[in-house]
């Protein structure tokens, strides 16, 4: 039984199984759920929440409270970006990632900065440069949606490229191997989780922590511009929140993934868990044909639920 | 580390008192009107709800705690009090149960996030976000549209005068008085003790866990009154009311010079940052700035106040 209960605790376990009784639950409410093709747009859908949340990771393995609230507004910023720069043609599209991804870089850079050089905390820092590219972008489209997919990345995202599965799918598989090289593989990873679990030891022992930190903002923010050229991909076209609805699952499907708030431990494995466990409770609660109401009052207590098996905090009596 | 930011430690609630004097400033030389009964009066209505939900988010967030569940909170505490007020017959009577009814709404909501986060021990922040999700929940399930306007003697109490006074000043004054009285008993020294250590204060025998959910009750029962100061001043149920409150209060908590880990801080702070929050809004508004700059500009006023705030107070250590 107990050692059930620590495999049951292990978040890649709890993810799989989730995965796995939300599919057969989903086959069982409307039959031809767990088919070929619905899965691959599930994974298509799960990819988009994946990419940021990569994002998300880095920045909450980094530890000291790490959190990004800026990555909605980034994700609009990206979709309008490269929206605006590709305007349709296909010949455009790689300087539309380029920029996109360019700009979210820098604006994560400047949330590092003022996490580590200002000291702000992060939810403050990223919540208030949230109003602020908000604010920017209302200026830049005029409240107006502008901008359109190439044909060519609409069909990378929604259309198979191989083996049946959309290009978006390889890209999110590169994402993950890179993800896993760059924390398992490279220093880099180990600082990062070095710091994150005693950043004052990792200072000590030489590591240039505020620089990890600024960086780790940085490819938060990169990573958020990326999904939103995946979102106007998937989309077509952008409006100028289009990228809201991504923030918290995207901090949901860093936790569901076994990534700890606390900082310093945590894999992208997990997350990617997560991000398709989450994607798959939501469509499993459209497939119910509850009212609006009922998925949602579902939805936060499947998440309290999950909680309960691996969200706590250590307990003061020891 | 200089002399002046010495003696500011933990009373950057001083600078805040400052830029809401500049901000008045500004605004009356924009606004030559301002100090009339009636834009004063205007402007209150408008302030009060965030000062309201930020004292509330002041003493969960005293606790080393956040609710993120207050904008949720309000419209769940609107939609049930107009439900209560209509089903028992639109007299007096039914909008003095209206009002009660809302105020318990508020508090259970509370007690069941205290319960969670202090009992349960999930973590604050998705735990208040799942709740959230729960609480709108409900409220669409209360009422599924916007509508059922509140009877005549609600929002003419509400817009109306008191011995001379506006009602919402009345409002206002009775916060502050319920700030100071909570100021005066021990429960604040315990709120900011749990929140500093909370091995610490477990092990000098606080009821530490109670003591959460005291807060947690406290920032339900201050997000009912906002809520109800709304429902006078938009005068009908909204399931969707509310939504923007819960990250301004956080805004607001912070500016008012409460740290974010918890420990300290004070309420009349939280008051002052709410007000300048407010101030900020106004300013833009009458400096004639073109329309689609306003947002980008208040914007970068708010994040450049919360770090300006930071700094003063002295940055957050390892």
């Amino acid at each position: 039984m107990a050692r059930i209960k620590t495999l049951l605790a292990e978040p890649l376990v709890l993810a799989s199984i989730a995965i796995l009784v939300l599919l057969a639950a989903g086959e069982f409410l409307s039959p031809g759920f767990a088919r070929g093709d619905q899965v691959t747009r599930l994974l298509t859908v799960s990819a988009i929440l994946g990419i940021v949340a990569a994002g998300q990771s880095l920045v909450v393995i980094g530890g000291r409270e790490g959190i990004d609230l800026s990555v909605g507004v980034l994700i609009s910023l990206g979709a309008f970006t490269a929206g605006n720069v590709m305007n349709g043609v296909n010949g455009a599209i790689l300087p539309a990632v380029l920029t996109a991804g360019g700009v979210t870089f820098a604006i994560g850079i400047v949330n590092g900065l003022g996490v580590t050089l200002l000291r702000i905390p992060p939810l403050v820092m990223t919540l208030g440069m949230m109003g602020v590219v908000q604010g920017g972008l209302v200026v830049l489209s005029r409240g107006a949606p502008s901008g359109n997919a190439a044909p060519m990345l609409m069909g990378f995202v929604n259309q198979p490229l191989l083996l049946g599965l959309p290009g978006i799918l390889f890209v999110w598989a590169l994402i993950a191997l890179a993800m896993w090289f760059l924390l398992r593989r490279t220093s880099f990873g180990y600082a990062v989780y070095a710091m994150g679990s005693n950043e004052r030891a990792a200072a000590l022992t030489g590591m240039p922590t505020g620089l990890l930190r600024t960086l780790l903002y940085g490819l938060s923010g990169l990573f958020a511009g990326l999904t939103g050229v995946c979102v106007i991909g998937y989309t077509g076209n952008s409006f100028i929140s289009v990228g809201d609805q991504y923030v918290l699952p995207s901090i949901i499907a860093v936790v569901i993934g076994g990534v700890s708030l606390a900082g310093g431990a945590g894999n992208y494995f997990g997350v990617m868990l997560g991000a398709i466990a989450l994607t798959l409770l939501q469509s499993v609660l459209t497939t119910l044909q509850l009212e609006f109401w009922g998925r949602q009052i579902i939805f936060g207590a499947v998440l309290l639920g999950l909680m309960l098996l691996y969200g706590r905090q250590t307990q003061l009596r020891v | 580390m200089t002399g002046m930011s010495m003696r500011l430690r933990g009373r950057s609630w001083l600078v805040t008192l400052l830029a809401l004097i500049v901000l008045v400033a500004v605004n009356a030389v924009l606004q030559p009107n301002l100090f009339t009964g009636t834009v004063l009066k205007s402007n209150l209505t408008v302030f009060l709800p965030l000062v309201l939900v930020a004292i509330g988010q002041t003493y969960v967030v005293l606790a080393g705690d956040i609710d993120l569940s207050v904008g949720a909170v309000i419209a769940l505490v609107n939609v049930v009090t107009v439900t209560v007020i209509a089903a028992i017959g639109n007299g007096v009577g039914a909008v003095l149960l209206g009002l009660l009814a809302g105020m318990l709404t508020g508090m259970a909501c509370g007690l069941f996030n205290g319960f969670l986060v202090a009992v349960m021990r999930f973590q604050p922040i998705v735990t208040t976000f799942a709740t959230g999700i729960i609480f709108s929940g409900l409220a669409l399930r209360v009422l599924p549209t916007a509508g059922l306007p509140v009877p005549a003697p609600y929002w003419r109490t509400y817009a109306g005068s008191l011995l001379g006074l506006p009602v919402t000043l009345w409002i206002f004054l009775t916060a502050l008085l319920l700030v100071a009285l909570l100021s005066w008993r021990p429960f604040l020294t315990h709120l900011a003790a749990v929140g500093g250590s909370r091995t610490g204060a477990f092990q000098t025998g606080l009821p530490v866990a109670r003591i959460r959910i005291q807060g947690y009750v406290l920032a339900g029962l201050f997000s009912a009154f906002a809520s109800l100061c709304l429902t006078g001043e938009t005068a009908s149920g909204d399931p969707l009311m509310g939504r923007m409150l819960a990250l301004s209060s956080i805004s607001a908590v912070v500016l008012g010079g409460t740290a974010l880990a918890g420990g300290s801080g004070s309420a009349f702070g939280s008051v002052l940052g709410a007000l300048v929050l407010g101030m900020i809004g106004n300013v833009i508004f009458f400096a004639g700035l073109p329309f689609e700059y306003q947002t980008l500009v208040q914007g970068l006023i708010t994040l450049a106040a919360l770090a300006g705030g930071v700094l003063v107070a002295g940055r957050q250590r390892w």
